[in-house]
């Protein structure tokens, strides 16, 4: 029916022209409406690009050693600074980035799938397999992040896929909570009822009706997802749990050996600590921004 | 209200044989060269008899759903938790040991955190959309973004080098001198409280708001009552309840923030036996620590929430 009404505005140039006049007109909200969203998510992206760049921007490698240049304070040739073994620590902070922005981008990814999957059929489809999924939910959350996170690292041992996987799995299964209070709502609009009086089969309706109706949501939840995983990563490699060294870690940056040297050279201990404050909180500052752009009726929350 | 508390405590079986569950599972997942690698660092000699006797005290050689009943049975029982592959000290006696001091500090924190939320709270509430509680309300994205471990650590290394003092890592066991002991969990329950102000914080300011948009505020001060009375005694008392349950269910974040900072400032809690037990592959002892950190959170979850039931009279009554 559709496509025969509208033919001429279907047209895959018109639709992309609308779309991207709809970020636009997004990015103009988010700065005038919120200000400190938009600095949130300028330091997001100049982070990001930190990352995806870092074989390029990095004047040195993250683990070339330079034995005249130990513990040198920052200056003009090492802006943060070198570590106990000459290593420049703007460098390492750059392919920390990248580390970061790797992990956090695949594991928040894996996270909102699996809360995305999990909130909506326990919400949409109810009863008995909603009552099961809710108590395992409950049972999940009754213990600590980080407690899990440790356990399950320990018996998986160290690496990054495990890492992902670990952190997708914790925070998916926790975040199922917030997809699966939005279905609730979704589900009693007459929409749903009237795709459900046609005869569609359950499975269309939750991926055709009720997933672009929770889509805020779930952008949300991505978006505060990579804050806490970046910390969750950065806290289990300070444990000596996360990717193991001499990957640059912001985390491993903080711990072992470098614990010794902090004495004589406190800049080892500013930069990655600095940087990780300043991540995670530009983007919870990007991601209340999103929300209350987004999602009015979850504003307030945290 | 018996009929209530029964109630709840019927709902939490289920959650608390499937968090269990998911203990024991866990635990399981240990693939099988991990007890050749257990029993190298043990520094047993790999023969093929001390193997299998490893396989049996772990209970490894028998099915899944045997291994767990008998292990369920056992601490349901008997209180028997298994014992430590290390040290054969007992799991149960060692958590009983270690579990009151990260109760302390967890209770410290909380202090902490709600002696600096709740004040700033009312603050950013009654100046609602001023430049004060939009500093504020940064300031508390800011202060949940600053990883325990990185505080921690600028602790233990700035005062030395500025004034030559850095916290004790020399544990005082409270039975030898009480002051001593609640000093030295002092600066990690007030780095632990800091981050859980910042919540604090934001739900007072949330409930007050609410609080202070009702009619019988608006009477209070049509009658002529100062914005201090209506605000602490009229206000504040209401937002309270919420604020202080609300903040029991943040246990979680209590026990996950106490692993690093006890790490950090070496405080033989709960935290820093997980991670001795983890590095040393003694998986019972995992398991306890596993195991009893859930389920005193589910406890307290269940303490919030008929705390809950007792002081608002709209859930007693159902």
């Amino acid at each position: 029916m559709a496509d025969v009404a509208f033919p001429a505005t279907d047209s895959a140039a018109a639709r992309f022209g609308r779309r991207l006049r709809g970020v636009v007109d997004f990015i103009w909200r988010l700065c005038r409406q919120k200000p400190l969203g938009a600095v949130g998510a300028f330091i997001c992206l100049v982070f990001l690009v930190a990352g995806i760049f870092a074989d390029f921007l990095a004047p040195y490698g993250f683990n070339q050693i330079m034995p005249i240049d130990r513990l040198k304070p920052p200056s003009w040739q090492h802006p943060f600074g070198t570590d106990n073994l000459g290593r420049d620590i703007f460098s390492r902070i750059l392919y920390g980035a990248q580390l970061s922005v790797i992990v956090g981008l695949s594991a928040a990814f894996l996270a909102t799938l699996v809360s995305t999957v999990l909130g909506i059929t326990s919400g949409y489809l109810g009863g008995r397999f909603d009552l099961l999924v809710q108590r395992f939910v409950d049972a999940w959350m009754s213990f600590p992040d980080l407690v899990i996170l440790i356990v399950v690292a320990a018996v998986l041992g160290p690496g990054m896929t495990q890492l992902i996987v670990i952190l997708g799995l914790l925070y998916g299964i926790a975040g199922s909570r917030i997809v699966r209070s939005a279905v609730l709502s979704v589900r009693e609009q007459s929409y749903i009822h009237a795709s459900q009086s046609i005869g569609a089969t359950p499975p269309r309706i939750m991926l055709r009706h009720v997933l672009p109706n929770v889509m805020s949501p779930i952008i949300v939840l991505f978006t505060t997802r990579v804050g806490a995983v970046i910390l969750a990563e950065a806290a289990l490699a300070f444990l000596g749990l996360g990717v193991p060294p001499p990957a640059p870690t912001w985390g491993g940056m903080l711990t072992g050996s470098a614990r010794t040297y902090m004495h004589m050279a406190p800049w080892m201990g500013l930069a990655p600590g600095i940087c990780l404050t300043l991540v995670v909180f530009s983007i919870n500052m990007f991601g209340d921004a999103l929300r209350d752009l987004l999602d009015p009726r979850m504003r307030g929350q945290h | 209200m018996s009929g209530y508390v029964i109630r709840r405590l019927l709902a939490l079986l289920p959650t608390l044989f499937i968090a269990s569950v998911i203990v024991f599972v866990t635990i399981r997942m240990i693939p099988g060269d991990t007890i050749d690698l257990m029993m190298s660092q043990n520094d047993t000699s790999a023969t093929r008899q001390s193997r299998e006797q490893l396989e049996s005290a772990l209970g490894l050689d028998k099915p899944m759903h045997v291994q767990y009943v008998s292990w369920i049975s056992a601490i349901l029982l008997h209180g028997d938790m298994g014992q430590s592959l290390w040290t054969s000290a007992s799991v149960g006696h060692e958590l009983m040991l270690r579990l009151p001091v990260t109760f302390t500090m967890g209770v410290m924190a909380l202090m902490v955190s709600l002696i600096i939320g709740i004040p700033i709270g009312v603050y950013a509430a009654i100046r609602q959309d001023t430049l004060g509680d939009y500093a504020l309300r940064t300031f508390s994205v800011l202060l949940l973004a600053v990883p325990g471990f990185w505080i921690g650590t600028l602790v233990m290394v700035f005062p030395s080098i500025w004034w030559g003092w850095s916290p004790s890592i020399r544990f005082v066991p409270f039975s030898v001198d009480p002051g001593a002991y609640l000093l030295q969990l002092a600066i990690p329950a007030v780095i632990l409280g800091g981050s859980l102000s910042a919540i604090v914080m934001r739900l007072t300011r949330a409930l007050m708001l609410e609080v202070l948009r009702q009619d019988y505020i608006r009477t209070a001060r049509a009658k002529g009552l100062p914005v201090r009375v209506v605000v602490i005694r009229h206000a504040l008392r209401n937002a309270l309840v919420p604020v202080v349950t609300l903040v029991g269910i943040q246990a979680p974040l209590l026990f996950g923030g106490a692993v690093i900072l006890e790490q950090i400032f070496v405080i033989p809690g709960i935290g820093l036996l997980l991670l001795e037990s983890v590095a040393n592959r003694d998986y019972p002892m995992v398991t306890g620590v596993f195991l009893v950190v859930g389920v005193a959170v589910l406890f307290i979850n269940f303490l919030v929430d008929l705390s809950y039931g007792f002081l608002d009279p709209k859930m007693r009554a159902r």
